[in-house]
């Protein structure tokens, strides 16, 4: 542990850290634009530098690892001079106009160089101006404002893997570019933004739209996969100007993926603010009273064996929990929250978390990836297994239609024969995983939602079980659906093999499901998009979207979480557990509970995995003793075919559209309207 | 007390004999090679401390501490020697010389200079635009493979040595070792953050020494004749030849091999033929290549050509590329173009670099119209010293010396020219 003064005060700090670390742990601030904790140094912005007692010239602080003894000055005329004069060499060039910036507000170098610039600009000379370059739908360009900081050049070959971004050119004329002027085809591309700390790559379906002043910021989780990262939710009035991560070390670091981000404009879409009631084939707006008479009226004129009810992907706990009473109360048993048809046991918790946890990927040695592609089902998951990967010593093999994951994969074979090879020992990566010190195995959708879906889950849970070492549970369930967990634990599944075709069939927020099979029933949605569900309605009760409500989410991790309110639902749209707690008094049979206190209050009392919030209590590994029939399938299918469209509210984005135009379906011109950013 | 013929060497610096290894081995090249090594890695590291040879690539470091620093153990990474041959500084054109007419010289310095370090690969990165340069050295370097002096056992001394020479693209910046290393292993050509240095982690992340042509082509002579020869010439810390090349208004512009420490004024006029006009036609000289503060006349009728001497000067030796300017010169203009090149040669990685290269550019094109206020002229001296040790590479230092030793010396006619021009303002007006 080496010792040094930091300004006169004398520090012990661990090995290895650098000069800047230490001045933070000191409580020193040090100014910086290129040092980021998450990427590697670049050292160029020259900001941080500081004076090393008997060092001939000043230091860059990011760089330099503390040795014994160092005496650190940072409040000496020397750092004041070096950091007013590197203020100002990146002024010069820099263009003025912060006022129509949108980064203006969160501006790292306004903010620096008010504190550390000087008061005036010695420079008048022209000033250098750059073409903007082409990123994508997301990411909107200024490059004149660009101070070369490199830092989204490291994100995009560190952190996203993908070799996109690049400097051209040298001296004045180095240019931050695309190289080829394409959309940057990654999904985690739009943190560059949050990581650039000037104007020049900002939120292009941003632009313009609001100042960071004006918003409200409320923290809360994202639900657009099952990860669960942790965001932040600005909203001006009860419109969602924008989501933005929020640090969350054990999730999903500080970066949150393209869908997470900005989806948030479908939830201006297709929304449904009033309730409706189909009459002659036509769905017209009624009132709350109607609506619930209608729905209460026709659960009541049912058998309940005759009653479905299924849970959408992006549900809170609460009215799951909620709706699963109501259906006690009538009776009913066949429930169901597997809209995709996942063959997943429900029995124990073990069976079907990511029981590593996403942390603990960076613990792992060798990873088995079968029918997933991390990099479209969670793909903060797949950014923890590039940055485990860009640590050295992990190799990762998967079974599934070959895969680019940003590192390298070694394709073992495509479906369920390969498991079966590898479980029976006679494959040679068996050999691999017995003799790896921390092997992981990655179980996606793709695999378990399949007619043979349960044999390949024996087959998979065998080789998981397989992965199991002292205090390490290697077997992970990569779910796709972020109400997934809290669904399966609060057992919102069928209670019998067979149950008969339902009559009336109650979707809450459910839309992934193949609709049809479901012939000529009674359908009541409740949901907030007009989407395929509520296409198929008989009644329509308006729900609130993720944004809209309090809600417990539980990600893939068995982490319980909290969604916040951040604006207000549509209309007449309502929160959803009120929906089912008020369908409970039409129904006469009062749920007991009208408060959402009490409501959750009974919900850790019957489920008391939901009390520890924001934790993961882990679950060691238990043999598998299920049966294993073989499985008859071919090659495994990845769950998702389109990145940005997976859920309600992306599919009603047009951001998302635009994504999809421009990386999925290749329909959009990659290197569609450039501009200057004067050209008109 | 000028250099005897026989103290050269660099025997064939003119290229009047021939170049490959009959000719070489005609001059002393390769001879008994064997017996060096055998020496052992410490004692040849010793030998060339005992010499005294500061690193000939413009710093001046010490070689043998420098070679002192590798890893004296490997722990399984390799180790690399690595050759600057990407001469750009202006002015200098010495190891281009060395390579096109003596290269034997440096293929075994690079043998010998390896063997020193535990390297058992060596990598010469020339300068791209030396093309028959390259083929002379490629030449060199394949005659020595064919009989035996590099490759498997290189010389029957038990060491096996590759020897690669990598041509450049042509950036000035790869001439900073750690530039052209990136360079070397397929990057973009951009100084690295110090530390970690070479000799911890270099090419490759391996342990490097990066050294400049003229110190390892000096390395074998040194040792065949023993330090003490070398120490002997010159003056104190400042020991041995040197390849000093004469540039500029002189009537016989050449490169030559040198004693340390002969003073400026005898080296030109002895070599090259005095300045254009007359010692009194003088105006000023660089004396070291392009990146070092220019000295008026008056410095230069006693300076003495070494490191120590230029330094007290606050100039330096850097390559020993002499740049004469007689009085025909408009030195405001002369310096307005180097800051011009280093604006163009700037890598763009760090900011007071890429910012100041060219700030300081436009101000002095306008200082060479006179087209100023005499308060910039502080102004520009003040962004020199924001650039100046702010950066991660020397060019920062190298683009504001030039400008420094202007405004130190000819500050009164900068101001004269901004005083001329304001008269002619205002007699229009």
């Amino acid at each position: 542990m080496p010792k040094l003064t930091i300004d006169g005060q004398e520090i012990e700090v661990e090995a290895g850290i650098t000069v800047l670390q230490a001045c933070e742990r000191a409580g020193v601030e040090i100014p910086r634009f290129c040092y980021h904790e998450r990427l590697s140094i670049a050292g160029n912005c020259r900001m941080c530098l500081v004076e090393q007692e008997k060092a001939p010239k000043p230091i860059a602080s990011c760089a330099m690892p503390v040795m014994e003894g160092m005496v650190i000055k940072t409040d000496t005329p020397l750092v004041k001079k070096a950091r007013r004069g590197v203020m100002e060499f990146l002024l010069v060039n820099h263009p003025l106009d912060c006022p129509i910036c949108d980064q203006g507000g969160e501006c790292d170098l306004q903010d620096q160089a008010m504190a550390y610039g000087m008061d005036h600009g010695r420079y008048h000379e022209n000033k250098r101006a750059v073409r903007d370059k082409y990123m994508g739908p997301l990411v909107k360009t200024i490059m004149t404002r660009c101070i070369h900081c490199t830092r989204c050049v490291r994100f995009a070959t560190e952190v996203a893997g993908v070799e996109e971004l690049g400097a051209l050119g040298r001296g004045e004329h180095m240019e931050i570019t695309t190289y080829l002027e394409k959309a940057l085809a990654s999904e985690v591309s739009a943190n560059v933004i949050d990581l650039c700390p000037v104007g020049a790559l900002t939120s292009r379906p941003y632009a313009f739209n609001a100042r960071p002043w004006e918003l409200r910021k409320t923290e809360s989780v994202d639900v657009m996969d099952a990860v669960g990262a942790a965001i932040r939710v600005d909203t001006r009035g009860r419109e969602v100007m924008r989501v933005l991560p929020r640090l969350n070390e054990d999730v999903n670091e500080e970066w949150i993926s393209d869908k997470s981000r900005y989806a948030c404009d479908g939830l201006k879409r297709q929304r449904l603010d009033r309730p409706y009631i189909r009459k002659d084939g036509k769905l017209v707006p009624a009132s709350w009273g109607e609506a619930l008479g209608a729905v209460a009226a026709k659960l009541k004129g049912t058998a309940p064996a005759k009653i479905a009810a299924r849970v959408g992907d992006l549900a809170d706990a609460e009215s799951i929990f909620a709706l699963k009473g109501l259906m006690a109360s009538l009776g009913a048993t066949n429930l169901e929250c597997r809209q995709d048809g996942a063959h997943l046991p429900s029995a124990s918790r073990g069976d079907y978390l990511f029981n590593t946890t996403i942390a603990g990927i960076e613990k792992a040695d060798l990873c088995l990836i079968v029918g997933a592609n991390p990099r479209w089902e969670a793909a903060l998951v797949n950014t923890r297994l590039r940055k485990r990967y860009m640590m050295g010593g992990f190799k990762v093999a998967a079974i599934g239609p070959k895969l680019d994951l940003t590192y390298p994969v070694e394709m073992l074979g495509d479906g369920p024969s390969t498991l079966a090879a590898i479980a029976d020992g006679s494959h040679p990566f068996a050999e691999k995983l017995k003799s790896a010190k921390v092997p992981m195995l990655i179980l996606g959708m793709g695999a378990l939602s399949r007619p043979d879906g349960a044999a390949v889950y024996a087959l998979a849970r065998k080789l998981g079980d397989a992965c199991a070492r002292d205090g390490w549970n290697g077997f992970n369930v990569l779910h796709t659906a972020a109400s997934r967990v809290a669904a399966l634990d609060l057992g919102f599944v069928p209670a019998t093999q067979n149950p008969e075709a339902p009559e009336v069939v109650y979707l809450l927020g459910a839309d992934e499901l193949d609709l049809a099979k479901f012939g000529k029933a009674f359908v009541i949605y409740q949901g907030h998009h007009g989407d395929r569900g509520a296409h198929r309605a008989d009644v329509i009760l308006p729900g609130a979207a993720y944004t809209e409500k309090n809600g417990i989410y539980v990600n893939l991790e068995g982490r319980v979480q909290l969604g916040r309110l951040a604006s207000t639902p549509p209309g007449e749209a309502r929160e959803d557990w009120k929906i089912v707690r008020a369908l409970s008094d039409a129904l006469g049979k009062p749920l007991p509970f009208n408060t959402l206190e009490a409501l959750r209050q009974k919900l850790v009392q019957a489920h008391p995995v939901f009390a520890p919030i924001g934790q993961v209590t882990p679950v060691a590994s238990m043999p598998w003793s299920g049966s294993a029939s073989a499985p008859s399938g071919g090659a495994f299918a990845y769950p998702i075919q389109n990145f940005y469209m997976t859920d309600p509210i992306s599919r009603a984005s047009a951001t998302m559209a635009e994504c999809t135009e421009a990386f999925v379906t290749g329909t959009a011109p990659m290197d569609a309207n450039r501009g200057t950013g004067t050209h008109g | 007390m000028a250099l005897q013929d026989k103290d050269r060497i660099f025997t064939n610096l003119y290229g009047f004999q021939d170049f490959r290894l009959a000719g070489a081995r005609k001059r002393g090249d390769w001879d008994n090679t064997k017996a060096i090594l055998d020496l052992g890695r410490d004692a040849i590291i010793q030998q060339m401390k005992d010499s005294g040879l500061r690193g000939r690539g413009g710093a001046g470091f010490s070689a043998g501490l420098k070679w002192s620093f590798m890893p004296k153990k490997s722990d399984g990474r390799p180790h690399y020697l690595v050759v600057n041959a990407d001469e750009g500084e202006p002015g200098t054109c010495k190891d281009r010389d060395i390579m096109r007419h003596d290269p034997h010289k440096l293929v075994e310095g690079c043998l010998i200079a390896s063997f020193a370090i535990g390297a058992n690969a060596c990598y010469i990165y020339i300068r791209g635009e030396f093309a028959r340069e390259a083929e002379n050295l490629q030449t060199a370097i394949d005659e020595a493979y064919a009989a035996g002096l590099i490759g498997k056992n290189a010389c029957g001394s038990g060491w096996d040595f590759d020897l690669y020479l990598h041509r450049g693209a042509g950036a000035y910046i790869c001439g900073e070792e750690t530039a052209l290393i990136e360079s070397l292993e397929g990057k973009k050509g951009q100084p690295r953050l110090k530390p970690p240095f070479p000799a911890g982690a270099g090419l490759y992340g391996c342990p490097t020494t990066v050294n400049n042509v003229e110190t390892i082509a000096v390395a074998p002579t040194i040792l065949r004749r023993g330090p003490a020869w070398f120490a002997g010439i010159g003056r104190q810390n400042n020991t041995g030849t040197k390849v000093f090349c004469i540039s500029g208004h002189v009537n016989k512009p050449c490169n030559v091999e040198e004693e340390m420490g002969i003073p400026l004024k005898e080296i030109i006029e002895r070599h090259a033929g005095g300045v254009r006009g007359g010692w009194d036609n003088l105006l000023a000289i660089i004396p070291g290549g392009s990146s070092v503060p220019v000295l008026p006349k008056a410095i230069c009728d006693t300076v003495l050509m070494d490191f120590d001497s230029l330094r007290a000067q606050r100039s330096g030796l850097g390559t020993a590329a002499v740049i004469v300017m007689d009085k025909s010169t408009d030195i405001v203009k002369a310096i307005a173009r180097l800051s011009k090149f280093y604006m163009h040669e700037s890598c763009g990685q760090c900011t007071p670099c890429r910012e100041g290269t060219g700030w300081m550019w436009r101000v002095m094109e306008r200082m060479v119209r006179g087209d100023a206020d005499i308060a910039e002229i502080d102004m520009l001296q003040e962004v020199t010293t924001q650039i100046d040790g702010h950066t991660i590479c020397a060019l920062g230092d190298a683009a504001a010396w030039p400008i420094q030793g202007l405004i130190r010396h000819f500050r009164p006619e900068m101001e004269r020219r901004i005083a001329e021009r304001r008269g002619l303002k205002q007699a229009a007006e």
